[in-house]
């Protein structure tokens, strides 16, 4: 992915977000938001049994973190629990600037420079902080 | 001006993030050196050269704040760690044994979370009711205002001098004068405003005052509480040790010393003390009325030079103070501030620790830039120019 091309996929999901202030009424809530910024973003989570059948958002963030969340939620709606926590891992793997699975993140590969830019990776890794949290909390 | 001695500034960086705090002159930083290096003793404690120099060059900085401040007795400045240790110095170790349930304590929704929290704390504990002094639509405060919600009742006025997201100047002599006809209590929270204009607390006639070092060219962890001599004497100690007690035997045999030692228990930050000593000589030399006029028509120079802007939105208009507080136009302030880092421009995005604010002006988060005297006409069009361009930074911010 080129940077122009990186850059097309995180403005295009910044400026009309996929599923942002959408309905979510009996939809289980998380709140996800970085102590050392101002990045607070809620998720909203339907379940049916283990898969994860939608996610919608709210709330305020950056650029990184908006378009992080709308690329994760179009990435992870139809996953199950234990794929969604694989797809998890592997982004931090890339965030980190470790080697990852390209085919497995697909659009999210857009973050992969992130991990030389310290005060942004937390913005990349925000949204997916709270669904694992999310995640870990219906499991149990 | 007097950009010469700070060494940062010969580095290409604009820095606009001085309400967060300031950046040190050379002579603070080498004062701090020599006493690490050459005279590195405890204070009051030994009988030997060393310590004496210790203590005199420590003494000394109690002096100048004493007469930076125009305080009346050298007993009335506590050197603590910062603003936000006093200021929970002066609830904790004051009000709390003074205040009873439903007694009021009037702040503005404009304060620092150093002046908000521990209010809160007392009124679960304690019963006491905090509340606020309604903000004019430029977000002041007004005498009239504040006249509408003096109850019986209300004890203590809390308040910033400058606050730190609208940078207005608050009309702290006419509030003392109000509140002391009514028997209340202020205390001036004075972080923004010690370090950029003259404070004379005998003129103001302020209880209580806290401020820190660090945002005015002094060190980090060292602040003052000043307070009326009458007050503080009835000011319990948060912290017992070595230091402040003259004698003790047993639980019922503990004898403090006089203050100000009794408020400063244990080892004190000797280096940052002695430092910031330097820092008050240091803005004499320049003048606090200079820097003030000069801040001032700085800021006016900024502003005349965004209000063109339409993508800009100044929330801050008319304050008189440094502070400049915008966003721009459908970009997430975070974002513009790490646009404009890239050009290394230094400012602050967020709810600049006032996260009760945001229901008196309707924005939660903003860009800050915090003005200092070593800031400059040419830095401000540097900044202007990289905000002109409203699809530069649509490009660039991510």
């Amino acid at each position: 992915m080129t940077n122009e091309e990186s850059r097309d996929i995180i403005m295009n999901n910044y400026l009309e977000p996929y599923h942002r202030n959408m309905p979510h009424d009996g939809y289980e809530k998380t709140n996800t938001r970085n102590v050392s910024c101002i990045d607070n973003i809620n998720l909203y989570i339907k379940w049916k049994d283990d898969t994860i059948e939608d996610i919608t958002f709210d709330g305020e963030a950056c650029a990184i973190s908006i378009s992080s969340t709308s690329i994760m939620i179009k990435n992870l709606i139809g996953k199950t629990s234990k794929e969604a926590l694989e797809y998890i891992k592997e982004f931090y793997k890339m965030t980190d600037g470790e080697p990852f699975n390209k085919d497995l993140l697909k659009d999210a590969c857009c973050y992969e420079e992130i991990s030389k830019q310290k005060g942004r990776k937390v913005c990349a890794n925000l949204p997916l902080k709270g669904i694992e949290k999310a995640i870990l909390e219906h499991l149990k | 001006m007097n950009r010469e001695d700070f060494p940062l500034l010969k580095e290409e960086i604009i820095y606009f993030d001085n309400s967060a705090t300031s950046l040190k002159p050379k002579c603070v930083i080498d004062k701090m050196v020599d006493y690490y290096t050459n005279y590195p003793a405890n204070a009051h404690r030994g009988d030997y050269d060393l310590s004496y120099k210790v203590d005199q060059e420590y003494e000394e900085t109690r002096e100048l704040v004493k007469d930076f401040i125009h305080a009346r007795f050298l007993e009335e400045i506590i050197f603590t760690s910062g603003t936000t240790e006093s200021l929970n110095m002066i609830v904790t170790g004051f009000f709390e044994e003074l205040l009873e349930a439903n007694d009021e304590v009037l702040i503005t929704t404009s304060e620092h979370a150093s002046n908000v929290l521990p209010w809160f704390r007392l009124a679960n504990k304690k019963g006491i009711k905090v509340n606020y002094i309604p903000l004019d639509n430029n977000y002041y405060v007004t005498i009239d205002n504040l006249k509408k919600v003096i109850t019986p009742k209300t004890k203590v006025i809390s308040i910033a001098g400058i606050t730190n997201v609208i940078g207005d100047i608050r009309p702290i002599k006419e509030i003392c004068k109000l509140a002391h006809e009514n028997n209340i209590f202020v205390i001036l929270d004075g972080a923004q405003m010690v370090p950029h204009m003259k404070v004379d607390v005998e003129d103001l006639d302020v209880d209580f005052l806290a401020f820190s070092a660090h945002k005015m060219c002094g060190p980090t962890g060292v602040g003052v509480l000043y307070g009326k001599k009458e007050l503080l004497e009835h000011l319990e100690p948060p912290i017992l040790g070595g230091g402040m007690n003259e004698s003790f035997d047993s639980p019922s045999e503990i004898y403090l010393k006089e203050l100000p030692t009794r408020l400063e228990a244990g080892t004190r930050n000797i280096a940052g003390v002695i430092g910031f000593g330097e820092t008050i000589k240091y803005l004499n030399k320049i003048g606090m009325e200079r820097i003030h006029n000069y801040e001032t028509d700085l800021r006016k120079y900024l502003i005349d030079k965004l209000l063109p802007l339409k993508h800009i939105d100044i929330i801050n208009i008319e304050s008189d103070s440094g502070i400049i507080t915008f966003n721009v136009a459908n970009v997430f302030s975070q974002d513009v501030a790490y646009y404009l880092n890239k050009y290394n421009v230094c400012v602050r995005a967020g709810n600049h620790c006032a996260k009760i604010l945001k229901s008196s002006v309707g924005v939660n988060n903003t860009v800050r830039i915090s003005l200092y005297f070593y800031n400059t006409y040419e830095e401000i069009d540097n900044l202007v120019e990289l905000l002109s361009n409203y699809d530069k930074i649509v490009k660039e911010m991510i």
